[in-house]
């Protein structure tokens, strides 16, 4: 229990912050924070993997996040079935195509020894591919973006639940993770840095500009949602005798009966939007516990160990006879699987799909902060980090806000540099951050709440 | 005449102003690669150094435009260059000592110090955002071109005009005489020469008596000087907004490591290749083709291999491929 100490203090510092959000602000804010921290956690619990288990370095999470998205558009949206009619046969040839092409190149690598003749046939492949699907889906696309664009204009999904997605999210993201891994897990940490962010820019440029696939920049809206909506709540009596129940002393202070039926209908529409967040929260809540369970099992396991030698002396473990290649590669795809699942539980909280939203400052370099904030190479770390980084990101503007106020109480309203720094109250955001960023690096760089290691 | 008309549209729509934006490139490619190749880590804060100086020249261009100082027909900031220099090696000085020093003398892994610079990426951007707002800002003054289509159409009779803007020579003067400077201080002066024994072999350079204190004080006032020109030429020709230089710092990181991340000579060629591949790729070949071609081989579409929306990818794209084949760059990175 002594050894949990630290954890539980800092966890409960967290909840009681949310809680204070609840109770100055309001329940829904806090439970809007509470479930983005949430998402958070699980984002960080799989760049933990890559960078804490294992010491790799990926600034693409802002990728595999937007695979993630993708997969909640591509499985739950209904199909498009005009749009599958003027192109479907043209693009799903291209898939045919580009899965031929995979092979055919991966029969090449394997039977024809490392020459120049090898990398001439692969090059006329890939070129002879790329033209082909150029004549084949032009038209198609073309066609497919005219079907009443205002709303469609793109081929749709499957029409699953969108609970499916999540798992679907996270197997796109570790397709990419197994491409990603093949070309660059081989170059030095920094590059390989770089070379994920860029790769990562490459797959959210497609997203933004493939209109066919996920109407690109003009957004998929009005996602189905695995939790009751709030319109539906507002008209049940099971939902409205609950709030009464809940609010009886509250109405009971009312002096006229339609007064009573005006607190009601507040408390109603209150009530419903924190009851739809609620259902989020804990849906959200079981996925982290999952994750956290089988990261902790895993990290204490001889596989764990293996890992932990791998990233502290490669030379010695590859010595060892531990396949160190492989064992990078297998961790980088399941902690960018981890990402996309968590890129889609986020499109699922949103409801809808906005490409142009996927920013690398956003969901990479802040995603970073909280692993290195948390406590690299600790689960419990991790999670932490997602809470306090995502909390100071949203809860920045407010407390810039208050100090701000404070220190410039003596200026009148009118002066300018009042005025000025008020209005700037957002971008303390980045400055609050990075100056944490800094600071726990060289104060205590390895976190909050840094990595254990059990002695066997 | 249609093979002079064919060049002239090749000329006015891809070559000069892919030799504009590769001089952008290439100032800030280099930038990286001294602090690369001396202080030894990829700096995450590229893109926003280079706005923290732009944004001294757009301030001050403002508060010059106010009391009546102008440049002629020469843009009025080119004037303020010298301050917004002074302003971003000050910053850089401060956040060296406050910052990087601490890593440097504890010898800490590179990656260490990458990280360390988002954290200063972070501070960076909230001081610009909160100096200077998120906005688009345009501080072009002066004559806006050197040559219009319509002078240059009759002038020489032919049937496609060829544009130069002021700013596009701006650049491409300015950033041959910077280069040209820096090159000859690297190869024929006895600090340039000391950088680069710092930068092969750090303890070799120390047995020698090189003072890395003044080393590492030189490398920031070079790469002051590098990223507030360079992202004044670009501001000038573009426009300045915080954001979009956030952004080139993935093209300029592209450029950089094509060319051989460590050698300048490498960054300076990586940026023209990174923009001529991005113009190149994205142009629309049909105006081009209806010149050259015989009447019936006229293209019917556009002509053009990808569209301008990937503009960013196929630099990285580029990078991929050369990290793949040739990870030490095109010529041999690591050097200085």
């Amino acid at each position: 229990m002594r050894n949990y100490l630290n954890i539980i203090i800092a966890y409960s510092i967290m909840m009681f912050l949310i809680i204070l959000v609840g109770i100055f602000q309001s329940w829904s804010i806090a439970l809007t924070i509470f479930n983005y921290c949430m998402i958070s956690a699980v984002m960080t619990l799989g760049a933990n993997i890559q960078w804490g288990y294992a010491g790799l370095i990926n600034f693409g999470i802002m990728g595999y996040t937007a695979l993630g998205g993708l997969a909640v558009v591509l499985v739950s949206v209904a199909p498009v079935p005009e749009a599958w009619r003027v192109g479907g046969v043209n693009m799903m040839t291209c898939l045919g195509i580009i899965i031929l092409m995979i092979f055919s190149t991966r029969y090449i690598l394997k039977n024809i020894q490392k020459s120049n003749k090898r990398n001439y046939l692969i090059a006329g492949i890939i070129i002879v591919g790329l033209i082909l699907i150029k004549i084949i889906a032009g038209p198609a696309i073309e066609q497919i973006e005219a079907v009443d664009p205002a709303k469609t204009g793109f081929l749709g999904g499957l029409g699953l639940p969108v609970l499916f997605s999540w798992i679907v999210g996270g197997l796109f993201a570790a397709g990419l993770a197994f491409i990603v891994g093949k070309v660059a897990l081989g170059l030095r940490a920094d590059y390989l840095a770089i070379a994920t962010l860029l790769i990562a820019e490459i797959v959210v440029s497609i997203i933004k500009h493939e209109d066919w696939l996920a109407r690109g920049v003009k957004n998929v809206i009005g996602l189905k949602r695995p939790a009751p909506y709030e319109i539906d709540l507002q008209t049940s009596p099971w939902f409205i005798n609950l709030v009464e129940k809940f609010h009886s002393a509250k109405l009971d202070l009312a002096n006229s009966l339609s007064e009573r039926q005006d607190i009601l209908n507040q408390l109603v529409i209150d009530a419903s939007s924190v009851y739809v967040k609620l259902c989020f929260a804990g849906m959200f809540l079981v996925v982290v516990i999952i994750l956290l369970i089988i990261t902790q099992k895993a990290l204490y396991s001889p596989w764990g160990r293996m890992m932990r030698a791998i990233r502290d002396n490669e030379e010695a473990a590859s010595a060892m006879g531990k396949n160190v290649v492989k064992q990078h590669l297998f961790i980088f795809i399941l902690g960018s699987a981890i990402v996309g699942i968590a890129g889609a539980m986020m499109v699922t909280n949103d409801g809808l799909f906005t490409p142009g939203s996927y920013r690398p400052m956003r969901y990479t370099f802040v995603i970073w902060v909280m692993v290195i904030v948390g406590g690299t190479g600790n689960n419990f770390g991790a999670i932490l980090g997602g809470f306090v980084v995502w909390f100071l990101w949203v809860e920045a503007a407010p407390i810039a806000l208050f100090f701000i106020n404070l220190f410039t109480a003596h200026l009148p309203e009118t002066n300018e540099i009042k005025v000025h720094l008020i209005n700037s109250a957002p971008y303390f955001r980045f400055l609050l951050v990075g100056i944490g960023l800094l600071l726990i690096m060289r104060f205590r760089p390895q976190g909050i709440i840094p990595e254990k290691i059990v002695k066997q | 005449m249609d093979l002079i008309n064919a060049v002239i549209v090749l000329l006015n729509y891809t070559i000069i102003p892919a030799l504009t934006y590769g001089s952008q490139l290439a100032l800030g490619a280099i930038f990286v690669t001294l602090i690369y190749g001396i202080l030894r880590f990829a700096n995450f804060a590229t893109g926003d150094m280079m706005s923290f100086g732009t944004m001294f020249a757009v301030l001050l261009t403002y508060y010059f435009q106010s009391i009546g100082i102008n440049f002629g027909f020469l843009p009025t900031a080119l004037l303020t260059i010298p301050f917004a220099i002074f302003m971003m090696i000050l910053y850089m000085l401060i956040i060296d000592q406050t910052v990087f020093k601490y890593y440097r003398i504890k010898k800490s892994p590179p990656v260490m110090l990458a990280m360390v610079s988002v954290g200063v990426m972070f501070v960076t951007q909230a001081i610009i955002r909160i100096i200077i707002g998120p906005t688009d800002r345009r501080f072009l003054d002066g004559e806006k071109f050197i040559l219009k289509a319509t002078e240059f159409k009759e002038m020489t009779g032919l049937a496609e005009g060829l544009t130069i803007k002021s700013t596009q020579m701006i650049t491409i003067v300015v950033t041959i005489i910077v280069v040209a400077i820096m090159f000859w201080f690297l190869n024929k002066t006895k600090t340039g020469t000391s950088m680069r024994a710092y930068s092969d072999n750090e303890d070799l350079a120390l047995l020698s008596g090189i003072d890395p204190k003044k080393v590492v004080l030189i490398t920031w006032i070079i790469a002051g000087i590098l990223a507030t020109i360079g992202g004044i030429l670009y501001g000038l020709d573009k426009s300045y907004r915080p954001f979009v230089y956030f952004n080139n710092m993935l093209p300029i990181f592209a450029a950089a490591i094509v060319g051989g991340i460590g050698n300048p000579y490498g960054a300076f060629f990586g940026g023209y290749v990174i923009a001529f591949a991005e113009i190149f790729l994205t142009y629309a070949y049909k105006r081009f083709l209806v010149y050259i071609l015989p009447e019936s081989l006229e293209p019917n579409s556009l002509m053009q291999l990808l569209s301008t929306d990937y503009k960013f990818a196929i630099s990285f794209s580029i990078l991929v491929i050369v990290l793949i084949f040739r990870p030490s760059g095109i010529f041999e990175g690591k050097r200085i």
